[in-house]
């Protein structure tokens, strides 16, 4: 398999496996994986038992493989495991601080552990902390902590050896939704600032849909599907507008509706049946930027309050819901968004 | 691999002018990773300096402390005992007898700091931490033995050096006293990394910490006065060749017995029955036993506690 490379010839590729495969006595939880992940947030998804944790601890060296290779960033998981854990970083998806600490002192701590030497574990860790975001706080027990403030010290001593490429098992994992944004933000600069590559693990499929360039779908220890999230998402250019009721407009939906039609755009009702609130969600196809517009103007006209517009992109779900594994789920997400708006109508 | 590679010199990046002061960027790490071995060390450096509370909380220095006073009060006894007493030959205790004597008080300190050196790892689920890193499960096994190998030498050694000092000072022969000292240090040692495999076992497999501290205790005492009970028992029956025997089954007895075996120290025993030489022998084999046992207990321990 030809490998990507950059403008020097070195391979780009950060992580490698062919064939890879783990039995255990009772169950295959990788079988026969073959993938690529170049730089960039990746994002692996996989329900739960899908293999995904088995896989971090292989990449990790930590485990061998009933058959097959893996390589992370060039290096051998079965031979070069220790070189491997030096340039990564793991952030675990479980609780793992302890209380009675503060985090200045927890994240210089696992510095070390990593390899730096005393000083320089200091600076990286004050470094490290300003970056995840922790300020006066991280000189306080941890015990003390928010569950957002703990993720940010998990994510810190993941990051603060400089890692070239980071694993983050569920890292939103009990965020409430502004913690969840925070953290989402986060991981896209570890790429975008820090230059680190990211792994991230998750079964919110539309958090990876937001944050990742790449997400590769494992189910039953197999490739499902790997593709960069634009070929999952981008096919559809749909906004999702939802707008209040007013007096004059006891419907305010169905008001938006009716003018949005007379405005010559074409509106649908919800793709997400079956949610409460659903049914009031309009979905209307932007063709261009000008729909942005138009749909601001004409809820502003009907003095309409709009509680969100947004794009919506077909949904990385949609490979989950067909039947047929990676054949009809690629079909799938290549489908124009009506086959499936329609159904959904149906449903509603 | 990543935008700006750390070997080429990146260039400044534009944000120059308009770029608030206080946001200097992520910067990449070029220093030395001084990998495996220093990880290692790291690891046993903190733990031992843990095991007497310094780089924790105030509060956790306190009872290591306290009881290291507890420890060398009486060394500091009896070397008063000997300045005062005219024509002294020797200090009342021996060096050997020494930690004997002080188990209860080494008991305690192992039982306060075996659980929190291993327990909390375990409990808090930190482990995974450390095995994402270079070092390995042996590694870590390897720098917490011997770091509460380490501190339980320092905190029996220090009051033999406390006697030692001053039984030069008050002027007991040089000779006798140093290869006593010796013969201390030598028991101290495989006392030592006896109790702290025992105490690490017993801790790594109870990782609420109350329990933990309890069990250790448990595990101490319990066997060693049901060993003491039975020795006299069979000394008073008149089966005084059982004595050494029974001693095995015990850390403390097993010490003893040891002792009084290898390094000419006087036995607790009743009836004073030292260990013959075949079951002297069989001592070593049960100490080296133990300690093995202990050492592949942890490392299995730790086999499940990984990632």
């Amino acid at each position: 398999m030809a490998r990507p490379e950059d403008h020097y010839g070195r391979s780009v590729t950060v992580i490698a496996t062919e064939n890879l495969t783990k039995r255990f006595p009772r169950v295959t939880a990788l079988d026969r994986l073959t993938m690529e992940i170049t730089p960039g947030v990746t994002g692996l998804v996989g329900a739960n038992g899908a293999g995904k944790s088995t896989l971090i601890k292989i990449l990790l060296g930590l485990s061998p493989a009933s058959e097959g290779t893996a390589s992370v960033l060039g290096m051998d998981v079965a031979t070069q495991g220790a070189g491997i854990r030096e340039r990564v970083g793991y952030m675990p998806e479980h609780d793992c601080l302890p209380p009675d600490v503060s985090a200045t002192e927890f994240v210089v701590h696992m510095a070390r552990m990593a390899g730096l030497p005393a000083t320089a574990a200091r600076e990286r860790t004050a470094d490290t902390l300003r970056h995840v975001g922790l300020y006066e706080e991280r000189y306080r027990p941890i015990g003390g902590y928010s569950t957002g403030m703990k993720q940010r010290v998990k994510l810190a001593q993941a990051l603060v050896h400089d890692p070239r490429l980071v694993f983050l098992d569920e890292p939103t994992n009990g965020l409430d939704p502004v913690g969840r944004d925070d953290m989402l933000d986060l991981i896209r600069r570890i790429h975008s600032d820090f230059g680190i590559s990211v792994l991230v693990t998750s079964h919110l499929l539309g958090e990876l849909e937001r944050t990742c360039d790449h997400v590769v779908v494992i189910d039953g220890g197999r490739l499902l599907r790997s593709s960069s999230t634009a070929d999952f998402t981008q096919e559809t250019t749909t906004l999702a507008v939802e707008v209040t009721d007013t007096d004059a407009h006891p419907d305010g939906t169905d008001a938006l509706r009716t003018a949005l039609a007379g405005a010559g755009l074409a509106v649908a009702g919800s793709g997400e049946g079956g949610l409460p609130g659903a049914g009031r969600v309009l979905l209307v196809e932007a063709a261009d930027d000008t729909v942005y517009d138009t749909v601001r103007d004409t809820v502003a006209e009907l003095g309409l309050g709009l509680v969100r517009m947004e794009q919506r992109r077909h949904r990385i779900a949609e490979v989950f819901k067909t039947a047929d594994a990676a054949d009809a789920a690629a079909d799938a997400a290549r489908t124009t968004g009506t086959t499936e708006k329609g159904g959904s109508t149906d449903a509603a | 691999m990543r935008p700006e590679p750390t070997t080429t010199p990146a260039v400044p990046a534009p944000r120059g002018e308009d770029a608030s002061i206080h946001n200097i960027g992520y910067r990449h790490y070029d220093g030395p990773r001084l990998g495996r071995s220093y990880a290692r060390r790291s690891l046993l450096t903190q733990s031992l300096r843990g095991a007497y509370g310094l780089g924790r909380s105030a509060k956790s220095k306190v009872l290591p402390f306290v009881l290291l006073a507890v420890m060398v009060l009486p060394a500091g006894i009896l070397v008063a005992v000997a300045a005062v007493t005219p024509g002294a030959k020797a200090l009342e205790v021996q060096y050997t007898e020494y930690a004997l004597m002080m188990q209860p008080v080494i008991g305690l300190y192992l039982a306060s700091q075996a659980p929190q050196s291993v327990s909390r790892d375990l409990r808090f689920r930190t482990v995974p931490l450390y095995f994402s890193r270079p070092i390995e499960r042996v590694d870590y096994v390897a720098a917490k033995y011997a770091a509460m190998a380490s501190a339980l030498f320092l905190f029996v050694t220090a009051p033999l050096v406390v006697m030692y000092v001053g039984a030069l000072l008050v002027e007991l022969d040089f000779g006798d006293q140093t290869t006593g000292f010796l013969q201390g240090l030598a028991g101290t040692a495989v006392f030592s990394v006896l109790h702290a495999g025992i105490g690490l076992v017993v801790s790594a497999l109870t990782p609420r910490r109350g329990f933990g501290v309890a069990a250790v205790i448990a595990v101490l005492t319990i066997p060693y006065f049901a060993v003491t009970t039975v020795q006299v028992i069979a000394e008073a029956q008149g089966s005084g060749g059982a004595v050494a025997w029974l001693g095995l089954a015990s850390p403390g007895s097993l010490m003893d017995g040891f002792q009084s075996a290898f390094l000419g120290a006087p036995t607790g025993f009743p009836g004073g029955h030292e260990p013959g030489t075949a079951v002297a022998a069989v001592y070593v084999l049960v100490i080296l036993g133990l300690i093995a046992a202990c050492w592949f207990a942890l490392m299995g321990r730790y086999r499940k506690a990984g990632l």
